[in-house]
């Protein structure tokens, strides 16, 4: 009897959790709000992913049949600030919450309730937004990018998108400062940092990135805020502002933000290729030295984003060498992985197929980004749809494949249960057949001189808008895929071992499968460590 | 047989590639894969630039595609490669791939600097106009003379424009490329502009003359351009930043013409102008 009691208390203490809504609400749990931010990460995914349809049937052909050029421009921009603020950068931090601490062998995040305060303000940052959709004047239709003076023109949508960036920097931020408390405290005794898993180290590395800049892009919006209301003037030029001041700091902000979509997709595609290479990492040490290059030189780029602003010659000079110098590093990751991949012993389950994609396609996007740096070249591109397919391709079959082959590698682990991989290719084949589909004739319909974010063209631009327009609802609807097969997963999968795929390493392996709900109460041992820390 | 597919095969690429390195002035919309080579003497030198990064980008990457299909087809554990778990990095290799992609950074900058240094050198320009970007046209205005005028969408394009307006792009001669009165430069002339907007940030880009610069309220920034004396002709762009509902109706349209139809066209220009200003003066109830 006693023995019995002893276990249940045991028990108890392991998977101790409220049932109910407390459960999500309440939740310090790094596992249950890992999955809060996935779910809500792919739910803006697909609202997103809708307002970008709605773009694309307008372009499908010449002249305006559907939408309002205003609402067309409502389109774009809401589309990119749900994307980069609601999918991609949620879906990071919500692997992050799953991982990191499975990963350092610590048995949950080191700040549980500002983790759940974290999340939770994520949907009223989103309410918010989105709202502006039902308000007058229709919702922001400046770009994503807030340029004043047209910024300024906006309706009531104006306060409730500056309110919702604030919400989701106060978010990122408190994100970010607890991955960096977590990784820097709470790692397992042994584990020291140069043996962490690559998704650990770049993760750190995105959240210091993130810790710094934030508060940089608050700052920027609240004095749009304050022209707005206040009568300030910082950028409005009648009252001796500037309005190239606001892009300088916005690009302080936004080109790290950029590397914060990226980063941590480096750190998963240098998890998944040795696990289906079944060979350690190639390089270790220079992947982490890499990373923390291009963390650095991400805060010196950012007027590459603004070459026909007017800017000095030195200053061209300057801002177009160290944008072409991040090659390096990212060059180095890439042969890095190549080398990885040269004599292993190859397998291409659903995660390895997202991350070769991921090499192939990334690497095409950094091809356009090296086009990019070349400032005269840059005088053309610039605002075309050349650009348009350039930051798609890195975050498309960049941030995002990285997101969804992250997804098919530890869905096993999370769950406890084994996906359907036949259909998980199907899924892969479709994404990155119409991805390029989609974005490809961007290239040709930038470099023919189409401009970005116009809801109509010239008649010579109808051709390859039209195959765009086609490969964007074929990549929207295959996306259906990756929600169905994870429901089917969690509702019939057949049960996955602890190490769901064999040739995977890191401590999160050596947890049973589904993980418990506390990750290592108990830090692993010695030996443990040894195991699952080969790189 | 394996010939003749060989034949075929390298002819096919080679159409391919021309397609895709043609310079695309081509009516057709499937033409339309590059960079126009242009027209002034920047636009060429900037076309060169795009075209010798092309071809780096291509270079390398043949090699890095290269290497991932190599390993891909040769290390499979379907066909019994067995993984070499010893190879864990190597320094020589390490530093042999950091320093050959900086060389070829170093080849690429240099032209690029020199093209750079000659876009910003704005001396000696014959003439002078200023361009000012407005919701949503523009005005261009030849500084030191009366002439100047707006430049807004032809009445055409739209009419066509209009949501579910029911008339075919198609059917509109140069759909949203067209304006009531287009920008007149003289071929062969180094043309100094100067950019400004009224309300919201702009940006004034022709293809064919390699640029685009912003035209930003409160600031003047500078471009110059130099068609080739041979190269008079009509010339069409758009607006490239995002300035508003109609920022897809703002097009550029500039007629460029031999230098003694230039001066006839401006002093044709004046005397209209003035005219009209005599007119209002007489009649102020006009005004």
């Amino acid at each position: 009897m006693a023995t019995h009691t002893h276990t249940a208390a045991a028990h108890d203490d392991h998977d101790h959790k409220p049932h109910g809504w407390r459960r999500w609400v309440f939740s310090t749990n790094h596992k249950d709000i890992g999955t809060m931010y996935l779910v809500f990460a792919c739910t803006m995914f697909f609202v997103g992913g809708t307002m970008a349809l709605i773009v694309r049937a307008e372009l499908f052909q010449p002249g305006l049949q559907f939408v309002d050029p205003q609402f067309f421009n409502s389109m774009t921009s809401m589309h990119a600030l749900v994307m980069i603020f609601g999918a991609i950068m949620p879906a990071w931090v919500g692997l992050a919450n799953w991982l990191i601490p499975m990963q350092i062998g610590a048995p949950d995040m080191a700040l549980p309730r500002l983790n759940n305060l974290s999340f939770w303000i994520l949907p009223f940052a989103f309410m918010l937004l989105l709202g502006t959709l039902f308000v007058p004047g229709g919702a922001p239709a400046g770009g994503w990018t807030m340029y004043p003076p047209l910024a300024l023109q906006a309706g009531d949508s104006f306060p409730m998108m500056i309110f919702a960036v604030h919400l989701m920097g106060i978010s990122s931020v408190l994100g970010a400062i607890n991955v960096v408390v977590t990784v820097m405290n709470m790692r397992a005794p042994g584990l020291n940092l140069l043996r962490m898993p690559l998704f650990v180290w770049t993760w750190l590395i995105t959240a210091y990135l993130l810790v710094a800049v934030m508060p940089v892009l608050a700052g920027a919006v609240t004095m749009l805020l304050t022209d707005h209301y206040f009568g300030t003037s910082f950028f409005a030029a009648s009252g001796g502002g500037d309005p190239v001041m606001f892009q300088h700091i916005f690009w302080f902000f936004g080109h790290p933000e950029v590397y914060i979509m990226i980063l941590p997709a480096f750190g998963v595609v240098s998890e998944i290729i040795p696990a289906f290479s079944r060979k350690p990492l190639f390089g270790y040490e220079s992947m982490v030295y890499a990373t923390a290059a291009i963390g650095f030189l991400s805060f010196i780029v950012w007027a590459h984003h603004m070459f026909t602003v007017g800017m000095p010659l030195a200053g061209q000079l300057f801002f177009m060498l160290a944008t072409m110098l991040i090659s390096v590093p990212t060059g180095v990751k890439i042969f890095n992985w190549c080398a990885t991949m040269t004599k292993g012993s190859l397998s291409f389950e659903p995660p390895m197929l997202f991350a070769i994609a991921f090499l192939f396609l990334f690497t095409i996007g950094g091809f356009s980004g090296l086009m990019l740096a070349i400032v005269p070249a840059d005088f053309q591109y610039q605002d075309s749809y050349f650009v348009v397919a350039h930051f798609h391709y890195v975050l498309v079959p960049g941030s995002l494949f990285a997101i969804i082959g992250a997804v098919y590698y530890w869905l096993p682990k999370w769950v406890g249960r084994m996906y359907d991989q036949k259909l998980a290719t199907v899924h892969f084949w479709l994404s990155a057949i119409f991805v390029n589909v989609l974005f490809f004739p961007q290239h040709f319909l930038g470099l023919a001189g189409m401009p970005r974010r116009i809801p109509d063209y010239a008649t010579q631009f109808a051709d390859w808008n039209m195959v765009s327009s086609i490969g964007a609802f074929g990549f929207g609807f295959s996306q259906l895929l990756l929600p169905f097969i994870i429901i089917k997963c969690l509702r019939s999968g057949a049960p996955a071992p602890a190490r769901a795929w064999d040739g995977a390493h890191g401590l999160e392996w050596e947890l049973p499968s589904p993980a418990p709900f506390h990750s290592w109460e108990v830090p692993p041992s010695a030996a443990v460590i040894e195991r699952g820390a080969e790189h | 047989m394996i010939r003749t597919m060989y034949k075929s095969g390298t002819a096919l690429a080679a159409v391919l590639l021309a397609q895709f390195v043609a310079p695309a002035h081509a009516a057709s919309g499937w033409g339309e894969l590059n960079m126009p080579v242009g027209v002034t003497e920047l636009s060429k030198k900037i076309y060169g630039l795009h075209m010798m990064i092309f071809w780096w980008c291509v270079a390398i990457g043949v090699f890095v595609f290269g290497w991932m299909i190599w390993a891909m087809v040769s290390f499979r554990r379907s066909k019994g490669a067995v993984a070499n778990t010893a190879m864990l990095h190597s320094t020589k290799a390490e530093i042999i791939w950091t320093l050959i992609p900086v060389g070829i950074l170093v080849l690429m900058t240099v032209p690029a600097a020199r093209v750079l240094i000659d876009i910003e050198d704005a001396r000696n320009t014959e003439l002078t106009i200023k361009v000012t970007g407005y919701q949503w046209k523009w005005q261009y205005e030849y500084l030191g003379t009366d002439v100047g005028f707006y430049s807004t969408l032809a009445h055409e394009s739209n009419a066509a424009r209009q949501l579910q307006s029911g008339i075919d792009p198609r059917s509109v001669p140069n759909y949203l490329l067209d304006v009531d009165n287009p920008l007149v430069v003289p071929a062969g002339t180094k043309v100094r502009l100067l950019l400004t907007a009224q309300d919201v940030i702009h940006s004034w880009w022709v293809p064919d003359f390699g640029m685009k610069k912003d035209a930003i309220p409160g600031l003047v920034n500078e471009m110059w351009i130099k068609v080739d004396a041979d190269k008079t002709g009509r010339y069409r762009g758009q607006c490239a930043e995002l300035c508003g509902r109609d920022h897809g109706f703002m097009p550029v349209v500039v007629d460029v013409m031999s230098k003694e139809d230039f001066e006839s066209w401006l002093a044709a220009r004046k005397a209209a102008q003035q005219q009209a200003a005599l007119a209002a003066n007489r009649n102020p109830s006009i005004s």
